[in-house]
């Protein structure tokens, strides 16, 4: 029992500690002046392999998940005579909900486990010693760019996730079931609104991009540098940013529309 | 200062050093002396803590007591944009090479020029060409890392490590896998460096013939400090029995060639009574 509470403390106490060691990453990763001759081709090559090659799995779920939303909606709203509403209704799940939420889950899954297996074996490999022997930061070096690089590309791929998702729901619910198509888009329009529904949705989608390539390169940064270790990371990270994606879209959705 | 400091590059005095609190003590009291401009060999057993050494002197990792002084800088107390300031006149070969996954050969070699120079491309082709020529892998120099051989990777890892022609370079191994002729290459090569650059070496290794040609001093490491220095004559002549073994290399005699355990007959018996406790 004792042993019990004890090994309950030292978890307590571990996982206190990773946050701190991780909030210090970040701080020293993002503070200090810029040098844009420099990091901008870093960023760029980033952002091609955090965002661009995220670009597929997030159109293709997009698509699938609009036309299951489109079908759902409409067997649903017929009953009552409201399918006009179908429009509004594919468009408001995805841009409040689904679009940020399955984006930050895909994308941990995808590009988070990615980023941690990285910089998990670059720091495994001495690659990460070596630059810093070279008098070169890794911090500033390999995760800043990573971070930024995740930090704009999530929004984007929510936004391109939700206009996907929206076409998805005109294929089914339009072309297929047979919603009136100007009804469809014109009540749409009338009912989603830029602040409340566009913009809330672009700023959740910006916390979870932050903590999503947080965990990542924390994980990889700080992994024991062993096969082991790394796969232990890699795992550990879609586990707890997918936690922490769920969990703060909870308490965001209570702020922003509670 | 006294002449005599004035000719030591790096001064180490009185080092206690453990990987992290509790663990097994890998230095207690260790001092040593780097003289400038010369070629330092460092030897001792496997798992003695030689890397650890090297990651000490680059500030990789804190002691816990004692210092470590850079040409007069002591590096456990610098602050970080201090230490990167002195990182530039080091350089570190590792013991895995530790080449750039994500970028060619060429591009290894050229990283740090490019980003410690405001040197143009050309003169960086020329002079990543002139390094990759003297390791004997200019032909190599678009090839990925994953596609070189060991022995190829640490050479050209070596290549890396003189890009920017440093004061002090620190040699982790730099001969193991290598075949007899790259061997007598590198070795030529770490002598030339220091000699026509006045650069100061350290180099660790095991290859005790090779590495008694070329150096000016050689330490050797056991029991958490340092347990014999001089020149490779006087080592040699010594009749002290550790020396002796080292040089040699008899697995029997002062130097325990075992991890800390203890003894294999207690070990053994120990088990077979447990299980006859049990059975
Ligand atoms: N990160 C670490 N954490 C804890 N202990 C470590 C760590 N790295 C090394 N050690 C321990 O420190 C000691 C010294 O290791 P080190 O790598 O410096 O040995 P070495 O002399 O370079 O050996 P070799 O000749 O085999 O390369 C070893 O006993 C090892 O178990
Ligand atoms: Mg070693």
């Amino acid at each position: 029992m004792l042993d019990r509470i004890a090994g309950l403390g030292k978890a307590v106490l571990d996982s206190i500690a990773g946050a701190g060691q991780a909030m210090v990453m970040l701080l020293r990763a993002l503070i200090g002046k810029p040098q844009l001759r420099k990091s901008w081709p870093l960023l760029m090559q980033q952002m091609y392999s955090v965002g661009v090659l995220s670009l597929i799995i997030i159109v293709v779920s997009g698509l699938f998940i609009g036309m299951v939303l489109g079908l759902q909606g409409y067997t649903i709203l017929v009953d009552f005579g409201a399918e006009q509403s179908l429009g509004p209704m594919v468009a408001l799940s995805l841009l409040r909900e689904l679009g940020p939420v399955v984006t930050a889950l895909l994308f941990a899954g995808r590009a988070g486990s990615a980023l941690t297996a990285e910089i998990g074996l670059m720091k495994a490999t001495e690659q990460l010693s070596s630059l810093e022997m070279m008098a070169v930061d890794p911090l500033r070096r390999v995760i800043s760019p990573r971070f930024w690089a995740g930090f704009y590309s999530m929004p984007l791929l929510a936004l391109i996730f939700s206009a996907v998702g929206i076409y998805g729901g005109y294929l089914v619910g339009v072309r297929w079931l047979g919603v009136d198509d100007g009804a469809f888009w014109s009540v749409m329009q009338a009912n989603v609104e830029w602040g409340q529904d566009i913009l809330n949705g672009i700023i959740k989608s910006l916390v979870f991009a932050f903590v999503v390539t947080w965990i990542a390169l924390h994980k990889g940064y700080h992994c024991v540098p062993t096969s082991v270790g790394i796969s232990r990371a890699t795992t550990s990270t879609v586990v707890t940013a997918s936690l922490a994606v769920l969990g703060l879209d909870f308490v965001l959705t209570a702020l922003m529309f509670g | 200062m006294t002449s005599a400091q004035m000719d030591d590059l790096i001064v180490i005095e009185n080092l206690d050093f453990a990987h992290s609190y509790g663990a097994h003590q890998v230095y207690k009291g260790l001092s040593l002396r780097i003289p400038r401009g010369k070629i330092t060999a460092i030897m001792g057993p496997s798992g003695i803590g030689k890397t650890t050494l090297l990651r000490l002197m680059g500030g990789q990792l804190k002691p816990q007591r004692g210092t470590i002084e850079f040409a007069g800088h002591n590096i456990p107390e610098l602050s970080r944009s201090h230490l990167y300031e002195q990182r530039k006149r080091m350089s570190m070969l590792f013991q895995s090479g530790a080449l750039f996954t994500d970028m060619s050969v060429y591009d290894n070699i050229a990283f740090p020029l490019r980003e410690h120079s405001k040197l143009s491309e050309e003169i960086i082709e020329t002079i990543v060409l002139m390094k990759l020529e003297a390791v004997g892998l200019r032909g190599a120099r678009h090839l990925m890392p994953a596609e070189l051989s060991g022995g190829m990777a640490r050479r050209a890892a070596l290549a890396r490590a003189i890009a920017l022609d440093p004061e002090l370079i620190m040699y982790d191994e730099p001969f193991a896998g290598q075949d007899p002729i790259s061997m007598g290459v590198i070795v030529k090569l770490i002598k030339s460096l220091n000699n026509s650059l006045g650069l100061t070496s350290v180099v660790v290794t095991h290859d005790v013939a090779e590495v008694l040609t070329i150096a000016d001093k050689v330490v050797i490491i056991a029991d958490k400090k340092v347990v014999a220095e001089g020149s490779p004559e006087e080592l040699k002549n010594s009749d002290d029995p550790l020396i002796h073994q080292f040089l040699s290399g008899e697995a029997d005699g002062p130097v325990p060639f075992h991890y800390r355990a203890p003894s294999l007959a207690e070990e053994i018996l120990g088990a077979q009574q447990g299980e006859s406790h049990a059975g």
